[in-house]
C-alpha cells in the first residue's frame, strides 16, 4: 500500500473517535435539558457544570481529531 | 509543533490549512546558541496584554457609581472571576484571585483575538498552553506541600478507601495527578487548533466551489458562519474551563479531601 493512501485511511480511522465525543455531548445537554424541565429553578445553577462537562467531553474527541490532523499534514 | 508546521508549509507552499499557525521571526535576537527572536507569536502576546491593561485601566479610570460601557465590562469580568474563585476554590482561595484573573483574561483575549481574520492565535501552540499549565501545576503542588507538609500525600488516597484497594488506586490517582498539566494544555491547544483548521477547510470549500457555481457555494459559506459562532463560544468556554480547572486544582491542594 502506498504511504499516502495509508495516511488517508489512518486519518479517517482516527477521526472515528469523534463519534464518542458526539454521543457524550448529546448525553450532557440532553440530561441538562430533561433535568431543567423537571426542576426549572435549579437549571441556571447547573448551566456552568453543563458547560464544563461539554468542554471536558469535547476535548477527548478533539484529541483524536488532532491525531488525524497530524497524520494528514505532517 | 514548530517542525510539523514548517514541514506542512514546505509541502504545500502556503496552501495548507495549517499555514496560519506558522511562526516567523520579526526581530532576530539570539543569545549564544539560544534563539530569542521576537516572533509574530510574541507580538500578539504583547498586543493582548496591552489590550487587557488598556481595557481595565481606561474602564476603571473614572470609577463612577453608574458604570459606563467600558467600566461595565471591566467590572463584569472582575465579578465573574471573583465568583468563580469563591465557588470553586473555597475558603483560602482568595489570595490567588489575581493570578486566576490574569490567566483567564489572557486566555480569553488570546482566543478572541485569534478569531479576527489575519491575526495569529498563540494559544493554538502547545508550547504556550503547556507553559501556562506547567506554571499552574507546579504552583498548586508547591502550595499544597507548603500548607500540608507530608499530609499532602493523602491527596492520592481517596477518603474511606478499603485498605486492600490502596495499592490499586494510589497509582491511578498519582497518574491522574501527574497528567494534569498535559490534559490542561492539550485541551486548550487542541480546541484552538482544530477550530481554526476547520474554519480554513470549510471556507476553502466555499472558495473552490465559487469558481464553478456561485449559488451552491453559499452553503459552505453559511456553515462557516455558523462555525464562527461556535468558535466564539468555544473561545470563551476554553478560557472559562482553564480557569475553573485551575480553581479546582487549587481547591484540592488547599483542602485535600476535607471540605
Amino acid at each position: 500500500m502506498e504511504v499516502e493512501a495509508a495516511k488517508m485511511i489512518g486519518a479517517g480511522l482516527a477521526a472515528i473517535g469523534l463519534a464518542g465525543a458526539g454521543v457524550g455531548i448529546g448525553i450532557i445537554f440532553g440530561n441538562y435539558v430533561s433535568a431543567g424541565i423537571r426542576n426549572p429553578s435549579a437549571a441556571p445553577k447547573m448551566f456552568g457544570n453543563a458547560l464544563l462537562g461539554f468542554a471536558l467531553t469535547e476535548a477527548t474527541g478533539l484529541f483524536s481529531l488532532l491525531i488525524a490532523l497530524i497524520i494528514l499534514f505532517s | 509543533m514548530g517542525l510539523f508546521i514548517s514541514k506542512a508549509h514546505a509541502a504545500e507552499a502556503g496552501e495548507s490549512p495549517l499555514h496560519q499557525f506558522e511562526i516567523h521571526s520579526l526581530i532576530d535576537i539570539s543569545a549564544g546558541s539560544t534563539n530569542l527572536s521576537f516572533t509574530n507569536s510574541s507580538l500578539w502576546m504583547v498586543i493582548v496584554t496591552l489590550a487587557i491593561i488598556l481595557l481595565l485601566a481606561v474602564g476603571m479610570r473614572r470609577g463612577s457609581m453608574v458604570p459606563g460601557r467600558l467600566q461595565s465590562i471591566a467590572e463584569l469580568s472582575y465579578e465573574f472571576v471573583a465568583n468563580m474563585v469563591r465557588d470553586n476554590a473555597g475558603d483560602g482561595g482568595k489570595p490567588y484571585f489575581p493570578f486566576i484573573f490574569t490567566l483567564f483574561m489572557f486566555i480569553l483575549f488570546a482566543n478572541m483575538q485569534g478569531l479576527i481574520p489575519k491575526t495569529f492565535t498563540f494559544t493554538s501552540h502547545i508550547i504556550v498552553t503547556f507553559a501556562m499549565a506547567a506554571v499552574v501545576f507546579i504552583g498548586v503542588t508547591v502550595i499544597g506541600i507548603v500548607k500540608h507538609r507530608f499530609r499532602f500525600l493523602t491527596l492520592f488516597v481517596p477518603a474511606g478507601l478499603p485498605i486492600f484497594l490502596v495499592p490499586l488506586l494510589v497509582p491511578i490517582e498519582l497518574i491522574s495527578y501527574i497528567i494534569r498539566p498535559i490534559t490542561l494544555s492539550v485541551r486548550l491547544f487542541a480546541n484552538m487548533m482544530a477550530g481554526h483548521t476547520l474554519l480554513v477547510v470549510l471556507s476553502g470549500f466555499a472558495v473552490s466551489l465559487s469558481g464553478f457555481f456561485v449559488l451552491p457555494a453559499l452553503a459552505p459559506l453559511a456553515v462557516t458562519a455558523a462555525m464562527y459562532g461556535l468558535e466564539t463560544i468555544v473561545a470563551f468556554l476554553q478560557a472559562y474551563v482553564f480557569a475553573v480547572l485551575t480553581c479546582l486544582y487549587l481547591h484540592d491542594a488547599l483542602h485535600l479531601h476535607d471540605h
